[in-house]
């Protein structure tokens, strides 16, 4: 309940401190309308010269691309900004401020920042999706459905445990920004499914930087491909990660001298 | 003339010591120049393999196309528009201003120097890629010859083309949409996000029409030996004359910009 009510507060500091700048939210829009259309040219470029893509079809392709800005707008809206600040903080010294409220840290830095224009691209990938399943039509159960949200909550999981454990290494290291920034570069791969890449470029992608499994899997499960070794491993990695990003970021914060200034 | 030599090759060295300085962030730019003709090199194989119309190209020729369009994008990008727009809306630009040399000079050496340090890297990776991938590359000699001046050809075409779109900065302080809309175009209309030949037609007249064709997927075309010696003495010239064309425009849009240029941070 506390989250809940934190959340609250905090969702309501960012959108008043946003709002005065409305004009912004246009040019995000259209940025991210943009962004779209060339997604979707780029598929019927493809699809113009082939009915299947390893295996994907049109619409199960349409649904992937769907998935990836539904996950990518979940980044850009509360994990990238609340990383990038939390790296500010230790580098600044200004954690302390957050260090002294009687409230769990790894809570407060994960939810404080949160970039509300980036709002279209989730409301865009959630509609690029539904237009998918209706295309799909019968061929999504409730089952499939239900194992996708699933999924989607995993990859969310996985993705937010990856960027807190790079972000806690700030604690040690001074320049981690530029990390972050190989993440984002690698996550535009994650707009084609990774089962189409070779072996050590999908290996890459799903354990150095986990992008098959906020993307691809989650894709997978809603149209069928994947298969239970995938989705229990996923699930796995969750938990695995949730724990390793919590480890990490207490030892870090045992690490943490305070106020450089 | 022997002025502007002197001016090149200082501001080379100097350039490229402080480039050095950001092998952090220069090599952060080129997994984006790697990674992206990458993942378009494994679709478009798979769409080869998987049976699909690419019209005679199999998976070995897109790994050739690919990996040339790796590289001729790196001879030719620039970052000029995020640059300019910095520099406007900082108010940094009136220094260049007050130099006694066109502020365009010391973009160009400041993109040639850091090519200097960055192409050593991307041919790296270009035979990393072509030991994974054999593209299958056989051009005619004549093609090879013609591909160098292609390729600088291309280059400053799309400096002068990117410059200019970059003196928008001069009337709007937010640029990033018009950079985007731009950079959409260059994708699909330059054959980076695929063959231009594998386009519908009224696609390819268009990338033709404008100068996207002339920027990147001449010279690819050149050296994968898909041109005709006629066609590609069309394309020197095609590409010449707009050169010259956006030359011209360059000084109109410079001088009307120059006028409503008022150091917005200074």
């Amino acid at each position: 309940m506390n989250l809940l009510r934190l959340l609250a507060v905090f969702v309501r500091v960012n959108v008043l401190g946003e709002v005065a700048y409305r004009v912004n939210f246009f040019i995000e829009l259209f940025q991210s309308l943009l962004e779209l259309g060339t997604a979707l040219a780029g598929l019927a470029v493809v699809f113009n010269c082939t009915d299947s893509l390893a295996g994907w079809g049109p619409d199960e392709m349409l649904g992937l691309v769907g998935v990836y800005y539904l996950v990518g707008g979940i980044i850009s809206l509360m994990i990238r900004p609340a990383m990038t600040d939390l790296i500010d903080a230790v580098r600044h010294g200004t954690l302390d401020f957050t260090l002294v409220k009687p409230a769990d840290a790894q809570l407060l830095v994960s939810i404080r920042r949160i970039n509300i224009w980036k709002v279209t691209d989730v409301v865009l990938g959630a509609g690029v999706l539904g237009t998918a399943l209706l295309r799909l039509g019968t061929r999504v159960g409730w089952g499939h459905a239900a194992l996708f949200v699933l999924m989607l909550a995993c990859g969310a999981v996985i993705v937010y445990g990856f960027w807190l454990i790079l972000a806690s290494l700030s604690f040690w290291l001074v320049r981690m920004e530029n990390i972050l920034e190989i993440f984002q570069s690698m996550y535009e791969a994650g707009r084609w499914p990774v089962t189409l890449y070779p072996r050590w470029l999908r290996f890459a992608m799903t354990f150095i930087v986990p992008v098959a499994f906020a993307v691809t899997v989650p894709a997978q499960a809603l149209t069928r491909h994947a298969d239970a070794r995938t989705l229990a491993g996923a699930a796995l990695l969750a938990v695995g990660m949730a724990a390793a990003s919590r480890l990490v970021w207490r030892l870090g914060l045992r690490h943490y001298s305070g106020a450089s200034a | 003339m022997s002025y502007y030599v002197e001016y090149y090759l200082q501001q080379l060295k100097t350039v490229t010591a402080f480039m050095l300085q950001y092998r952090a962030a220069l090599g952060i730019w080129m997994i984006g120049h790697v990674l992206e003709p990458l993942v378009y090199l494994i679709v478009w194989s798979a769409v080869a393999t998987g049976g699909g119309r690419t019209g005679g190209f199999t998976p070995r020729t897109f790994a050739a196309y690919f990996i040339a369009a790796m590289l001729v994008n790196h001879i030719t990008y620039t970052w000029i528009m995020w640059e300019h727009e910095y520099r406007v809306r900082d108010g940094t630009f009136s220094f260049a201003l007050l130099r006694p040399v066109h502020p365009i000079h010391s973009d160009i050496s400041d993109n040639l120097a850091s090519k200097v340090v960055t192409f050593p890297i991307i041919l790296f990776a270009a035979a990393v890629l072509a030991v994974i991938f054999h593209p299958d590359l056989h051009p005619p000699l004549w093609a090879v010859a013609l591909f160098f001046p292609a390729a600088v050809m291309a280059f400053l075409l799309r400096f002068l083309v990117e410059w200019t779109v970059a003196q928008t900065a001069f009337w709007t302080t937010r640029t990033e949409a018009v950079n985007q809309m731009y950079f959409m175009l260059l994708l699909f209309l330059s054959g980076q996000i695929a063959p231009l030949e594998l386009f519908p037609a009224p696609i390819r007249v268009l990338a033709a029409a404008l100068p996207f064709r002339w920027m990147i997927s001449f010279p690819v075309e050149l050296l994968m030996g898909r041109l005709t010696p006629s066609a590609a003495l069309a394309g020197l010239s095609i590409q010449a004359a707009w050169f010259g064309a956006v030359l011209l425009l360059l000084r109109v849009v410079w001088r009307a910009g120059i006028k409503i240029y008022s150091a917005v941070g200074a």
